[in-house]
């Protein structure tokens, strides 16, 4: 049964959907002493002059709350829909080519690598897919999930992305230690374990990058490793979008590795921007991009999965004498 | 035509969004035309020009720009009904976060940026609550968490608009917004009559006159003292 919010009042209310809370703090509304109000009674209580000065909206603030008691209890009733496939079908590129696959599906726990010179079409393809385009976007691509066409809701939803996103450009910016932050975070999801949750985004944000860090730190004096980590950790556990685009990752800090196995294990699909071989032949797959559109999709063959061990192995070299250097020391060839 | 007002606090990324916005219309062959206002002073102008846009600007010099906006945009309007747009958009820096420029029936769209900070969305009056659409730009910079709690606050202040992420440099997301703007069956015939979404403040005093000179015997008109004894 939900309540009326015009009948009743902001005690009830706030016994009902404790989460309501949140709204009338955000439109600066009080409601310590006036539970037994309704909010139009609180409302009408204020004189013409405050409500001018407040710029408050009588008729707005009740059909605000109303519309977000509705979207809320949605968003909390709906089953996580699962996502266990994300298909392309094929539009046409820049010059109205048709594109080189006809479709193409990828599943969770797939890595699937984007590769291509900047500006030939890798974000229109994220576009697409967070759009879920429906022959109706440049590409005139079509979107499934599932295999069939997705829900509505996945275009406008604030609270359901399709896709979460973690690039190199990306910093913390906010005022907040690890712990506040990661409290925040929760707390915009509406997840009810809170500490459970923060405990394990540390954990597991820890596990991945070189140096560790405590629950005090605020987050914008993190190192790039460890924020990179961080981001990673929360974005596997907290975030709610099944599909992750990953542009590039810095080779520095950070186990990439286990982080793409991480990410995988929280049954997400992995879409990864690189030209870096150490990452682009993880991938199960690659998509080549090409003026626009999809010109061909390759599957990471064996001779390029055995050639991955030696460059994991020429890389581990070039650290070692970057660490070196960092220490001072003169390089030599036994060294190397 | 369409009208489209777009307004967001200073360097959001107002003109770059307009500018991926307007490039997907081109493709459509929809004709777009810009209105800058703004306070001070703009290059805006240029930046449109440079993009082969039609574009006029105004300067709102002592006013709020709002204000300035509700006096100019009939005249606006109908100069872009001779110039024959499909579109035409305005565009106004929101400067004082009490006055909105959207008016009743033309689609309202607020830009605001991930950078701003956690609190900005409670802080924006009727410029973010009113609007349409709000479109949050500058993800690319900040982590896939700052992008979720700044847009649950955004929904949160503002429950029935679209929230739409669009970065301002690649343009990802201007397609999407694009079909959001333009629908020829919403073609507006005139301003005439429409009121705004939300009264400007009536505040008028002496400071808006003029006046420079510091004390109580200086000021007129509609004074509003701060409470000093209550914390
Ligand atoms: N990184 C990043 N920068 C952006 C984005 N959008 C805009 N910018 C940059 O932000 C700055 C301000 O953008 P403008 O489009 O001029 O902002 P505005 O809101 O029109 O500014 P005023 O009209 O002066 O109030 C420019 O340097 C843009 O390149 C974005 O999504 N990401
Ligand atoms: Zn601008
Ligand atoms: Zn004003």
């Amino acid at each position: 049964m939900s309540l009326s919010v015009k009948e009743s009042t902001l005690g009830e209310i706030l016994n009902k959907y404790p989460f309501a809370a949140a709204y009338l703090e955000q439109q600066n509304l009080k409601v310590e002493g006036r539970e037994n109000m309704s909010l139009n009674e609180y409302l009408s209580s204020l004189s013409e002059d405050e409500i001018e000065e407040r710029a408050l909206d009588r008729t707005a603030l009740i059909e605000g709350l109303e519309s977000y008691i509705a979207q809320m209890l949605a968003f909390l009733g709906e089953e996580e829909q699962k996502v266990s496939s994300l298909s392309i079908l094929s539009g046409a590129d820049k010059s109205g080519e048709p594109e080189g696959f006809d479709d193409f599906t990828i599943r969770t726990g797939e890595i699937i690598a984007i590769v291509g010179p900047t500006g030939s079409g890798k974000s229109r393809l994220l576009g697409d897919i967070e759009w879920v385009a429906q022959r109706d976007t440049p590409t005139n691509r079509q979107i499934l999930i599932n295999g069939k066409v997705p829900d509505s809701k996945w275009r406008f939803s604030t609270s359901d992305k399709l896709v979460a996103q973690l690039s190199q450009n990306m910093n913390f910016v906010m005022d907040l230690t690890v712990e506040e932050f990661l409290h925040l975070h929760a707390e915009s999801r509406m997840v009810e374990n809170r500490d459970e949750v923060v405990r394990k985004i540390i954990s597991c944000a820890n596990d991945l990058a070189g140096e560790k860090f405590e629950l005090t730190t605020p987050i914008t004096s993190l190192s790039g490793g460890q924020s990179r980590a961080l981001m990673i950790s929360d974005t596997a556990i907290l975030s709610r979008s099944p599909i992750i685009l990953i542009d590039e990752i810095e080779n520095a800090g950070i186990d990439r590795k286990k982080a793409l196995s991480f990410l995988l294990s929280q049954e997400k699909i992995v879409l990864m921007a690189t030209h870096d071989p150490m990452l682009a032949l993880l991938g199960d797959k690659r998509i080549v991009i090409k003026n626009g559109g999809i010109h061909k999709i390759i599957e990471t063959s064996s001779e390029e999965r055995a050639m991955l061990e030696e460059i994991e192995k020429v890389d581990r070299k070039v650290q070692n004498l970057r660490a070196s250097l960092r220490r001072g020391e003169i390089l030599t060839r036994e060294s190397f | 035509m369409n009208l489209v007002t777009v307004s967001g606090p200073p360097s959001t990324g107002k003109t770059a969004v307009i500018l991926k916005t307007i490039e997907s219309y081109k493709k459509q062959n929809v004709n777009v035309g810009v209105i800058k206002f703004d306070c001070l002073y703009t290059d805006d102008d240029i930046l449109y020009e440079k993009a082969g846009i039609t574009v006029r600007k105004g300067l709102s010099g002592g006013l709020c720009p709002d204000h300035y906006f509700v006096s100019n945009i009939e005249e606006a309007f109908e100069w872009g009904q001779k110039e024959g747009f499909d579109v035409l958009i305005s565009e106004s820096a929101g400067l004082c976060n009490r006055c909105s420029p959207y008016i009743k029936d033309v689609k309202a769209i607020c830009v605001i940026d991930n950078l701003s900070g956690i609190n900005t969305p409670k802080k924006i009056g009727p410029m973010l609550k009113s609007a349409d659409i709000v479109v949050i730009t500058k993800g690319d910079i900040v982590s896939q968490a700052e992008r979720e709690v700044f847009a649950s606050r955004v929904h949160t202040v503002n429950p029935g608009a679209t929230v739409m992420h669009v970065n301002g440099l690649t343009g990802q997301g201007s397609f999407e917004l694009s079909t959001l703007l333009y629908d020829r069956s919403l073609d507006t015939e005139t301003l005439k009559g429409k009121e705004l979404r939300f009264s400007m403040p009536s505040a008028l005093c002496s400071y808006c006159l003029g006046e420079k000179r510091i004390g109580e015997q200086y000021q007129m008109g509609n004074v509003r003292k701060i409470n000093l004894e209550e914390s």
